[in-house]
């Protein structure tokens, strides 16, 4: 197991293990992400990913040690994590569909924050042209939008942000891939992506997973680079990113 | 002709009773994933308490008979939400539990009313006017089936004003859809638990001072036996659907009156077969989400 | 375990159904007799309760506060036979419930039809009660298909609802007295003629004792094997998570329905027991409070427990009748209002009692019985026993409650 130390990471994870309906889901993960920037989170499909950002959001049964900042929330209830400054992004999206965009938007917004409308119209104009239309009528890439929105909103410590472009025509690939740069500026993001260009692009630490647990920590370029590694761990020879 | 209408606007008085039960049932459901069994006791004490303050105000006048809707709002929301901070947050998304538990109270509180007003059937009386009737093209109505219609749409759009133009509003209807979303967006929904049981239980208790004169009774089991209504209703309407619920109040009202008029007296039955219909054919109801 | 991609669902599954199956089936003869030894003691205790209970007519033995009187009378044999008769009840309850994870509300409709149906055929028809109890049980299983195909298109709180209207359709049937056939409020009468003698009659209430203890045994015979069979261990599966028994390719649905029907015929069966017990059939046997009695003396017993159940069931019923005679008693009547209203209503005390173990003692008097077995054997520093097939045969089960 290599191990590269993280200079101030702003969460730590240790030996996290976690429950969905009576079935353990993830096994063992240590992780980190650095105070700056993209921490990726990679793995093959259902190696437990998803679970591990739902277990640090406290959406599924957990145990182990999760520090933000250096307080622990192993043990708060999900809305006490996000209101410590945990953003969520989550895979489907999970915009609320009867709502409006502008609405989507209002109820992410959380008291005693300073919220960042600027920056969320600057990133995706479409919004504000939107405000009034149900968010279920949106395109999969347009509801994308309303979900990083929401997390962006807030002045986050960090955001939580799982495979943001999946399903997504290569545009809005790279729209979605330019706005998580962006974001990274102002807060530090662990990101879940299958798309390892964008990977490549954006993430300076990358932690893999295998069947629950973490198994490589370290630079993302150089994880990367080695084919024998991602075959391994990926199943994908590198070079072959854009297909996968 | 005038019996059509006679049976057609009676109906909609029915109606309009099943939905101010089944409103609550149907949002407390959609958010929580609660079938509330203690629901028709918020009604019966809203009925219970009305009728009390009615007569000590005089029952035959308007005052007597307003504050006696106020009571019986108040009433079934101040039960309905201590219902849910006592014992259904204990049990914080533990489905079965909660729905025993309501189980329990609903048992438990109908003893104690038959224990504190007795078993026998007590009469409510209102001013004079709600006991008599006025024509309609040809039907003679009674006129305390308008004010449970306009009771019933005054709440109905209360609710919808609502959960359309508040916070909590639009938390609850985020909630309904998506509720483990709504806490990773950093709000407590334990709050908006209360608040549906609060406004589900202040329209039981209206419809409960409403149901006694409508029915001209008040006994403790007359909650219990409207909410197995009210069940129905909510299930054909779409679990968590308060336009469904709405609508099916009164699909489900006016089929048993007609069926009852013209088919025998087989209207509790005709309501069973179309919920029996609605589940083979939509299951999710008339106006539920596909699951 | 791991879930990961390394071991597909369906293995999961498969291992799951097979350690269930091996839960459930007593340990195989090992090295010597140790088989035997750990099977005895599972049937000496509940072979001796059954003879015990059988003697009980010809015993003069008093529990004050407990038994209305002396075990042979025929107030305290009447009230035993009731206990036993929602015993039986209880235990079709638990198949749905405790088995199945089905929460139904309507469960008493096939109490009530047995109860109805039967008196219904033998005066209707001039069948005695042999052949008039197998017609109802038939009819009994051709509306359980029925209306179980329907209920079972919806699952949890849906078909909580659901059962509830159908439950609610007969009871409003019997009310209303169709054709003069089921005496409306009133109810309906036995009739005596189409019963052999031995059965009829105060003065006959021990023989009457002994069919529901035969029934109670039986029920419990047949919800043993039920949940012993390829469907009870499926229907467990499935009540744990249905999506990954549908992967393995098995018909949640067909399994379902099999437990429901099952249930609603044990069911029927001991509700014609209560209409010979009470000589008579009243439109409360329907009602959905009938059910909801079913379901709290499971819920008290210990969901997935069947001496829970039938633990729950005499804790019930003997505790409902105490509680009406202590109503009715003048010590209650001194008090003053704030106590002697509550006190003297039992259906509010049993509410409480149901909320209050709901709230802090899930897994009911079974999980109570197993802490106090636990602090005797811990006392006794015996080596931990296997515990598969003794009376805690609900040890196993509770293990796999939810
Ligand atoms: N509700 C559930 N019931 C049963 N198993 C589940 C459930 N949710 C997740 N799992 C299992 O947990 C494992 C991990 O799932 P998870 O969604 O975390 O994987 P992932 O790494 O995010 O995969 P992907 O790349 O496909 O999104 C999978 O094997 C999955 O089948
Ligand atoms: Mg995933």
């Amino acid at each position: 197991m290599t191990r590269a130390p993280v200079p101030d990471a702003v969460l730590t994870v240790r030996g996290l293990a976690a429950h969905v309906a009576g079935q353990q889901v993830v096994e063992h993960v240590d992780l980190e992400v650095a105070a700056n920037g993209v921490t990726a989170l990679l793995g093959r499909n259902g190696v437990g990913k998803t679970s591990t950002i739902k277990a640090v959001m406290g959406l599924i049964d957990r145990a182990g040690t999760i520090e933000l900042d250096g307080q622990d929330i192993g043990t708060l209830p999900t809305h006490r994590v996000a209101q410590l400054g945990v953003g969520y992004v989550p895979e489907d999206r999970e915009v609320f569909s009867a709502l409006s965009v502008s609405e989507n938007l209002r109820i992410a917004e959380r008291r005693g924050h300073q919220h960042r409308y600027d920056l969320v119209y600057d990133l995706f104009p479409e919004l504000r042209q939107r405000a009034g239309q149900a968010a279920g009528t949106l395109s999969g890439g347009q509801q994308q939008m309303v979900s990083l929105a929401r997390a962006l909103l807030n002045d986050n410590r960090v955001l939580l942000v799982d495979e943001p472009t999946k399903g997504l025509a290569p545009r809005l690939v790279h729209e979605v891939g330019r706005a998580l740069a962006r974001a990274a500026e102002v807060v530090p993001v662990l990101l879940v992506e299958q798309n390892l260009q964008v990977v490549r692009d954006l993430a300076h630490h990358a932690v893999v997973l295998t069947g629950g647990r973490s198994v490589h920590h370290g630079p993302a370029a150089e994880f990367l680079d080695d084919p024998d590694l991602t075959q391994r761990l990926l199943g994908v020879s590198t070079g072959s990113e854009r297909a996968v | 002709m005038s019996t059509v209408i006679l049976l057609a606007v009676t109906g909609v008085g029915l109606g309009a009773i099943y939905f101010l039960v089944a409103c609550g049932l149907s949002l407390i459901y959609g958010l929580m994933g609660v079938l509330n069994f203690a629901h028709g006791v918020f009604l019966s004490l809203g009925a219970f308490l009305g009728l009390e303050v009615a007569q000590l105000l005089g029952a035959s006048t308007w005052t007597g008979f307003a504050v006696s809707l106020l009571v019986g709002a108040l009433a079934g929301a101040v039960f309905a939400a201590a219902t849910e901070r006592i014992l259904v947050q204990r049990l914080y998304n533990r489905h079965i539990e909660q729905v025993l538990v309501t189980v329990g109270l609903g048992l438990a509180a109908v003893a104690l009313f038959d224990g504190i007003w007795g078993t026998d059937p007590r009469f409510p009386r209102g001013p004079s006017w709600l006991g008599e009737t006025t024509g309609v093209a040809g039907a003679s109505i009674p006129n305390v089936v308008f004010i449970a219609i306009v009771s019933a749409a005054a709440v109905l759009a209360s609710i919808v004003l609502f959960l359309k133009h508040t916070r909590y509003g639009m938390i609850i209807r985020a909630g309904v859809e998506n509720r483990s979303m709504v806490t990773a967006l950093g709000i407590d929904v334990r709050t908006a638990f209360t608040l549906v049981f609060t406004i589900g239980g202040a329209a039981a208790g209206i419809g409960g001072v409403l149901a006694s004169h409508h029915f001209g009774y008040v006994s403790p089991m007359l909650g219990q036996t409207l909410l197995i209504f009210a069940f129905i209703v909510t299930v054909i309407g779409g679990l968590g659907s308060l336009i469904g619920a709405a609508v099916a109040s009164v699909l489900v009202a006016l089929l048993q009156q007609f069926a009852n008029f013209y088919l025998w007296g087989t209207g509790d039955f005709a309501v069973v077969v179309l919920l029996a219909l609605v589940l083979l054919t939509r299951p999710s109801g008339l106006m539920g989400r596909k699951a | 375990m791991t879930a990961m991609n390394t071991r597909g669902t369906e293995q999961v599954v498969q291992d799951k159904v097979a350690a269930m199956r091996h839960a459930a089936r007593p340990p195989e003869g090992g090295p010597g007799a140790s088989g035997l030894r750990s099977r005895l003691p599972g049937l000496v205790v509940p072979v001796g309760l059954v003879v015990l209970l059988a003697c009980l007519p010809l015993l003069d033995l008093s529990l004050p506060g407990v038994l209305p009187g002396a075990t042979y009378t025929p107030g305290t044999l009447h009230l035993l036979a009731l206990a036993m008769v929602m015993a039986g009840a209880a235990l079709s309850y638990h198949l749905l419930f405790g088995v199945a994870g089905l929460l139904s509300f309507g469960h008493a409709l096939y109490f009530g039809l047995g109860a109805y149906g039967l008196g219904i055929v033998m005066e209707g028809l001039g069948l005695g009660l042999v052949p008039a109890a197998v017609l109802v049980l038939v009819v009994g299983l051709v509306m359980a298909t029925l209306l179980g195909a329907v209920s079972l298109q919806v699952t949890g709180i849906p078909f909580a609802m659901v059962t509830l209207a159908f439950a609610q359709a007969g009871f409003v049937l019997v009310r209303k007295n169709p054709g003069k056939l089921t005496g409306g409020e009133e109810g309906l009468r036995l009739p005596t003629d189409y019963v052999p003698d031995w059965l009829v009659g105060v003065a006959d209430t021990r023989n009457l004792y002994w069919v529901a203890l035969a029934a109670l045994v039986l029920a419990f015979a047949v919800v043993t094997w039920v949940q012993r069979s390829r469907a009870g261990h499926v229907a467990e599966a499935v009540r744990e998570n249905e999506l990954r028994v549908q992967v393995l390719g098995m018909r949640p649905f067909l399994v379902k329905l099999a437990i429901f029907v099952a249930a609603s015929v044990i069911a029927s069966g001991m509700g014609m027991v209560h209409l010979l017990l009470n000589s008579g059939a009243v439109p409360h046997t329907l009602s959905a409070e009938f059910t909801i009695s079913l379901l709290l003396m499971v819920v008290l017993g210990g969901v997935g427990s069947r001496w829970g159940a039938v633990a729950g069931a005499f804790v019930y019923v003997v505790l409902s009748q105490r509680l009406a005679v202590l109503a009715q008693s003048s010590a209650i009547d001194d008090l003053p209002a704030v106590l002697r209203i509550p006190l003297s209503e039992p259906m509010f005390i049993l509410g409480t009692i149901f909320i209050l173990v709901v709230m802090f003692l899930p897994g009911g008097l079974a999980a109570l019985g197993l802490r106090v077995r636990a602090l005797f054997s811990r006392r006794a520093a015996a080596p931990p026993e296997d515990r598969s097939g003794t009376p805690g045969a609900l040890v196993q089960e509770d293990d796999q409650q939810r």
